[in-house]
């Protein structure tokens, strides 16, 4: 049942994913933190637009997406679409809220009183910054952990912008869209197990990371 | 007093909002000396502290340190670091006892750190809790680590606001008498922010009354104690105000 191919839907999901977390979790941090450490006006209406980031249905996603990459489209000089490049940018646009929602929350949890001491220990402020971004990191961790379970599960806009090619944007959830459409569904529920399987192990991976912390 | 003081305050207040809590209309701190700052909870001394720290401005007035205007409240990061203090209620950074002593000078790029931060730990009879992460202590032991990451530093000027609040007797004794020694040998300056009468007349040159968000009254402590020139310093001394 698992042949080459179905190895090489596994490793693309698992690249796609691994890369729009990379690149969301590089750029969402540090705006997260900003968010969340910096004094502005609109700060809680910047923190209900990042919730709603995180309902974003990833179907108009994918939809506005392909609008965008489309030969007609501002973006269609890349020549993304139907590439494994626009499924990194769909995953992105959706783990991206959760990234910085995630991580601006946990910035605002650590009480502010920490970075004002830390000053009177002479600290800079980006020192006190970086302590702070330090105290929520268990925040952070799962604002990373919740944009990968986020990708990897996520079918709808890789669908759209990749178009489920065999062989070259075929991941495991268009796989078992399509297994399940065949009648398949030996394989489409393999498929899912393998799924569950490989976010178990990521998310045990990020608690051991942690020395188990994450569960205490 | 001799030379010029390190601090100089003039017509200085601080409100929150609409809400005034600190006013005072002339202050001097001078070199090496101990100030107690003694009021009852509320008054205004923790503010004062953080004003002296740089923590936070003033809503008008003028602070001098060291002869140069603080402006809106922001020392210069040289400055500043002549400056520590030592907070009501700790926050320390998550990770052990020792790492937090060493906070400051690992932000100073101190190479040596572990010596001088157990022999702080040891002078204050804590050194058995250096490798104990910091949520398991209790907080009386807290408020020692928060002493400890301060004197670990040497500061220039100590600002210590109710450091022994929470400490049984023994440890008021061994916190009182470490500082006394730091103080003399580094001629370190301090403000001492107390509740307790019998702490500020312990520590303290000279002894300042705060009350009411206003400082009353600052004078030797002898002075302070004995004939004090405000009637509202003879009611707080003599017990007879209640608050």
């Amino acid at each position: 049942m698992f042949d080459a191919e179905v190895w090489s839907i596994v490793l693309l999901s698992l690249k796609v994913s691994a890369s729009a977390v990379l690149v969301s979790s590089v750029v969402g941090v540090p705006l997260g933190a900003l968010a969340g450490l910096a004094q502005y006006p609109g700060k809680r209406v910047v923190a209900a637009v990042l919730q709603t980031g995180m309902a974003l249905p990833p179907v108009v996603v994918g939809l506005v997406l392909y609008l965008l990459l489309s030969r007609s489209g501002p973006l269609g000089g890349l020549g993304w679409l139907f590439t494994p490049q626009a499924m990194v940018l769909a995953q992105t646009v959706l783990a991206l809220p959760f990234v910085v929602g995630i991580t601006m929350i946990s910035v605002q949890s650590v009480p502010a009183e920490l970075a004002l001491q830390l000053a009177s220990l002479g600290a800079t402020p980006w020192q006190c910054r970086w302590a702070v971004l330090r105290e929520a990191r268990q925040g952070v961790l799962l604002a990373v952990a919740a944009a990968l379970g986020r990708s990897l599960s996520e079918v709808g806009a890789v669908l759209i912008v990749g178009g489920n090619i065999r062989g070259y944007t075929r991941v495991m959830t268009t796989a078992i869209v399509l297994e399940t459409s065949r009648g398949e569904f030996g394989m489409a529920l393999g498929l899912g197990g393998v799924l569950l399987a490989l976010a178990l192990a990521i998310n045990l991976a990020m608690v051991r990371l942690h020395g188990g912390r994450l569960l205490a | 007093m001799d030379g010029s003081p390190l601090y100089r305050l003039e017509t200085v207040a601080k409100s929150y909002g609409a809400a005034p809590v600190l006013e005072v209309a002339e202050l001097a701190v001078w070199p090496g000396e101990v100030l107690g700052l003694l009021g009852p909870n509320g008054a205004g001394k923790s503010t004062l502290l953080r004003l002296l720290a740089g923590l936070e401005a003033p809503t008008r007035g003028r602070i001098c340190f060291d002869n140069a205007e603080v402006c809106a409240g922001r020392l210069s990061p040289s400055a500043r670091r002549r400056i520590a203090m030592v907070h009501q209620r700790p926050c320390l950074p998550s990770g052990s006892v020792r790492f937090n002593v060493e906070f400051g000078l690992r932000i100073r790029r101190v190479p040596e750190r572990a010596a001088p931060a157990l022999a702080i730990l040891r002078e204050l009879g804590i050194e058995d809790l250096a490798e104990q992460p910091v949520h398991t202590l209790s907080g009386g032991q807290m408020h020692l680590v928060a002493l400890a990451r301060v004197l670990v530093l040497r500061p220039e000027v100590l600002l210590l606001d109710e450091p022994t609040a929470s400490l049984d007797p023994g440890r008021v004794a061994r916190v009182e008498e470490t500082v006394a020694r730091l103080q003399r040998q580094y001629r370190m300056t301090v403000v001492w922010a107390t509740h307790n009468l019998f702490q500020a007349r312990r520590v303290a040159q000279r002894v300042a009354l705060v009350w009411e968000g206003r400082l009353i009254e600052v004078a030797p402590t002898e002075q302070f104690f004995h004939s004090p020139a405000d009637p509202r310093t003879r009611d707080f001394i003599e017990g007879r105000m209640v608050y």
